[in-house]
């Protein structure tokens, strides 16, 4: 016979405040089978819980209704009381009275009835719970991260340094990212790549870290601390052990104008190419689109100059199959480009740039050697013009959200122009300036008060060509709206900031959730930011929204160290509410005919086939078999059994039955 | 063919020649106008300044008149009434309740099925795929196509070619042999209505319009807007005054264009109602020519 304890939380007024606890409690201990029935302020702190388990020694519960806030928050802690009060924590049920009944009702009578209703189909469901184990599965502790820009640098070292494998993928040839791209970095102004560069020759030396780059992610399988990742490494046509990149291919590459993707379309590459001096790893690929030999058949001229013969014209794409433990999911943002803004003259003018070409232009690595030409003619532009907020907070035409470096880098945009053109005049147009971190303020003051930054608070509405010079036709809202127009020689757009190309199709392949704008969604906005609502893959820098180096970093830092603690353990618990083929004696086995329809709508691939032998190894008949440690318990096998031979643990046919049928006896 | 045809207070009055045209322009390619009846204004400016429920009520009741005629899409060549209509359709088909209101002030049913069309998605739909067999003669001048702000905004309402930067009557204008320019004016304001209590204000932000189109070698504008039309052509005086310059430059509606270039009389087109005197030079298809361009494309 059920001996079943009820504990009515107020959760501070949360509850109390529209339910009436009290009478929900004292109607509760009159259902047969309830031998204890209570109220209590917080169930959830320390005597609360103290309430429970003395109440489960002292009246021999063997089951326990906790009805109080959503199962999310709370059941594991309600478990673990039961756990120590000696009772099995899958007794354990919890009534939400706060998300869907208090939180959404005003107070009635028919309120607290609702969350009497509650707990009584709990009542009824506990009676038939069964005492259940947590599934335990090994960690693979290796870990994959995923891009290689400045965050899945900085988390692909903390995990090596810690002792454990990565796996460091990166579908360009090179590592490095944006932050490779850039001049000089804010508020400091020291150096992008001589900050970076050293980070990246460590990812190539350290022996925890293994690093694909010009690879994709094919396919995803597995659950936490156990994926089973497949790579495509796309063929470099090269053998990368023969290759000592002396580059001498590079130099006698006859395709010498294919537009640089490094350098943002400013200058031009080879078809086989290192995208940059300094590149990890210093190795050639070759454009297969561009090269001469794989378009038209003929050519070769690497092949015959290399010394030491390491081209490989035939070499395929080749698909790696990795064990991993745990994933970072690092693989940055892109920016709109200037095509997208009609009013801007939709990519027309050569002299209308996007800041990351401004970046390459200010480089002293970069195609003007760090000079400030203009696209058009190579002039030394004496008047130029930033537009801040360029599609961005710009719900009709481009992007709602703020991309929120670009107050920052157009600054050091002016600012660098400022040095470096001593007699030119630098105009920001600009929404507000949000220069929120550590000496962030300070930097744009200096841009405005040093460097003689002109700053026009308004919007720009359109940019138009006359005489060689481009017109910028704005407004000065802090000055009556006053039209302004300025006769411009270049100008930069601060462009939004956007997910990078594929992060959709990649969020799908690991089921990671996404916003509409295909940024990776973390798990809790404010409590669990660098973790994804699918356990085991975390998340670093701006894949997840627009972040600049410091944050970039700190995320990855933070995703590592999620990483680091899921490997600190030797083996995982999992809840075992999971679906199971029913079993029975011989000679039926089991109810299952074998049809296997749910293996074809299982989501997680978590079906598979079992065969029954007599004693001579003969197959009776084959069966389904539901995998424990893949099948996450959603339920789909159970509805589309025809013969209603699987069932879920903790949430069984006849449970869920009984708290209807519980239901329907009051009407 | 018969299209359902909304004229407007300004044809019947400054912008008499637009209407002359669109009619001419219609009856050589057979499409019958039919004038919806006992049609009102369509509230212009003025109404949603005033009133919300007047400035939709005023359009709801000639769509609503428009349906009682059977007619199921309506041609709208003043890009004011287009706008108009065209947003009073787009609310209503929001707000039910809205729709409810209006439909008892107007005290007539409305169920919003008309389609509206301005002026160059009527000329894209029924003339230009016929405009070629038609054409006797062409433009040999650089023109500026010049929208104006009612014909594209706002593109969430109107949903009409390129919001910034259109470009489908600079395709018209290339069929008739112009060189249509490319040119940063194209959607800026005239001034519009300031025509009257801030004439200056017209005479800067439509002799901008003029001063771009002549730097760049336009020798015609080209408009499809009554309001457009007066400010850049009857204003020319206050602008040349204002500017300080001596600007000539015709302009015309789209529809006389096309009237012009399918031989037409510069008369039953309203070309000699323009302020600016319009003396543009065309070519001549002769027969012989189509016979010999016939033969080229024979052989070929």
């Amino acid at each position: 016979m059920a001996r079943i304890g009820v504990f009515i939380c107020h959760c501070g007024e949360n509850i109390s405040s529209t339910v009436d606890v009290v009478n929900v409690a004292d109607e509760i201990a009159k259902i047969p089978g309830v031998v204890h029935s209570v109220d209590y302020k917080y169930m959830c702190s320390d005597p609360g819980q103290t309430l429970i388990i003395e109440a489960i020694k002292e009246h021999k519960l063997t089951g326990v209704i906790v009805g109080a806030c959503s199962p999310r928050m709370h059941e594991g802690t309600f478990r673990k009381a039961l756990e120590v009060a000696g009772l099995n924590p899958y007794m354990c049920e919890m009534a939400n009275l706060r998300e869907h009944c208090s939180w959404v009702h005003e107070k009635s009578q028919k309120t607290t009835n609702k969350a009497y209703d509650l707990v009584k189909m709990l009542v009824e469901k506990v009676k038939h719970n069964e005492s259940l184990h947590s599934i335990k599965v090994p960690v693979t502790k290796t870990a994959l991260v995923i891009g290689g820009g400045v965050a899945g640098i900085q988390a692909s070292l903390d995990i090596a340094n810690a002792g454990h494998n990565v796996f460091l993928i990166e579908r360009e040839p090179s590592i490095g990212g944006h932050m490779s791209q850039l001049s000089e970095t804010f508020p400091t102004l020291d150096c992008s790549q001589c900050i970076l560069t050293p980070r990246m020759v460590e990812i190539a030396q350290h022996p925890n870290i293994t690093l694909y780059t010009y690879s994709e992610v094919e396919k995803v399988e597995g659950f936490i601390g156990n994926f089973k990742v497949t790579i495509r490494k796309k063929a470099k046509s090269l053998d990368e052990k023969a290759c000592t990149g002396c580059g001498l291919c590079i130099t006698k590459c006859p395709n010498k104008k294919i537009p640089n993707e490094f350098e943002q379309g400013l200058g031009n590459r080879t078809a086989i190419y290192v995208p940059f001096p300094q590149a990890v790893p210093n190795k050639p690929v070759i454009d297969k689109i561009n090269c001469t030999y794989y378009t038209k058949g003929k050519c070769k001229i690497c092949e015959k100059v290399c010394p030491t013969k390491a081209i490989r014209f035939d070499q395929e794409d080749e698909l790696v199959e990795l064990q991993i433990g745990a994933i970072v999911l690092a693989t940055g943002f892109d920016i709109k480009k200037t095509d997208f803004f009609p009013e801007y003259g939709y990519g027309k003018y050569k002299d209308i740039i996007d800041g990351l070409q401004f970046e390459r232009l200010a480089s002293a690595s970069g195609p003007t050697a760090g000079a400030i030409r203009r696209p058009s003619d190579g002039k030394e532009p004496k008047t130029i013009v930033f537009l801040a907020c360029a599609g961005s907070r710009d719900s009709a035409k481009g992007i709602p959200y703020c991309s929120k470096i670009c107050c920052m880098y157009t600054a050091k945009h002016a600012m660098l122009y400022q040095h470096k053109v001593h007699d030119g005049k630098a105009y920001i147009f600009y929404m507000d300036i949000r220069a929120a971190g550590k000496n962030y303020d300070e930097f744009t003051r200096r841009a405005i008060e040093e460097d003689g930054a002109n700053y026009i608070r308004g919007r720009v509405s359109r940019i138009y060509e006359r005489n060689g010079k481009l017109i910028v036709v704005g407004a000065d809202t802090l000055m009556g709206a006053v039209p302004v127009e300025i006769e411009a020689d270049m100008v930069v757009l601060a462009t939004a900031a956007i997910s990078s190309k594929g992060s959709e199709d990649l969020a799908q392949k690991l089921h990671v959730s996404y916003d509409q704008y295909h940024f990776f969604a973390e798990a809790h906005p404010k409590l669990k930011p660098v973790e994804t609502n699918t356990a085991g893959i975390m998340l670093a820098g701006a894949c997840q929204s627009p972040k600049d180096i410091p944050e970039s970093v700190s995320a990855a830092s933070g995703a590592a160290s999620k990483v680091i603690g899921l490997f600190s353990n030797s083996e995982l618990s999992r809840d075992p509410l999971i679906a199971y083929v029913n079993k029975s004696a011989p000679p039926i086995f089991s109810t299952c005919v074998g049809c296997f329809i749910c293996e074809s709508v299982c989501p997680y691939n978590a079906i598979g086939h079992e065969e029954i032998k007599d004693r001579d190894g003969v197959i009776i008949k084959t069966i389904a078999y539901i995998n424990p440690s893949l099948c996450q318990g959603c339920g789909t096998c159970v509805a589309i059994c025809r013969t209603k031979s699987i069932d879920i643990h903790g949430y069984s046919n006849k449970q869920v039955y009984t708290e209807v049928i519980s239901l329907l006896n009051d009407i | 063919m018969k299209i359902g045809f909304y004229p407007g207070c300004s044809l019947s009055g400054t912008a008499r020649e637009y209407n002359e045209s669109v009619v001419a322009i219609a009856n050589a390619f057979q499409i019958e106008l039919i004038t919806i009846s006992d049609w009102n204004c369509c509230g212009a400016t003025a109404a949603h300044n005033i009133n919300k429920i007047l400035s939709l009520s005023l359009p709801a009741r000639i769509l609503a008149l428009a349906e009682k005629d059977g007619l199921t899409e309506i041609v709208v060549p003043c890009a004011a009434c287009y706008n108009r209509l065209a947003s009073a359709k787009y609310h209503l088909e929001e707000n039910e309740e809205l729709k409810n209101e209006v439909t008892q002030t107007i005290e007539l049913d409305y169920t919003g099925n008309v389609q509206i069309i301005n002026v160059i998605q009527f000329i894209e739909k029924y003339i230009l795929n016929k405009l070629e067999k038609k054409l006797e003669k062409t433009f040999l001048q650089k023109v500026a196509c010049y929208y104006g702000c009612l014909l594209v905004r706002p593109n969430k309402v109107l949903s009409f070619d390129r919001e910034e930067d259109p470009l489908l009557m600079d395709n018209v204008m290339k069929k008739l042999g112009a060189d249509s320019i490319d040119w940063a004016f194209k959607t800026e304001c005239c001034g519009a209505g300031f025509s009257v209590s801030q004439t200056e204000t017209v005479a800067r932000l439509s002799g901008k319009i003029i001063e771009d189109a002549v730097l760049r070698g336009a020798e015609a504008i080209i408009v499809a807007c009554p309001m457009c039309h007066s400010n850049l052509d009857m204003r020319r005086k206050e602008i040349n005054n204002y500017m300080n310059t001596k600007t000539d430059i015709p302009v015309i509606y789209i529809t006389q264009a096309i009237g012009l270039a399918i031989g037409l009389s510069e008369k039953d087109l309203g070309i000699h109602r323009h302020f600016v005197p319009v003396n543009l030079k065309m070519e001549t298809l002769t027969e012989n020519k189509h016979i010999i361009e016939n033969l080229v494309k024979t052989e070929e």
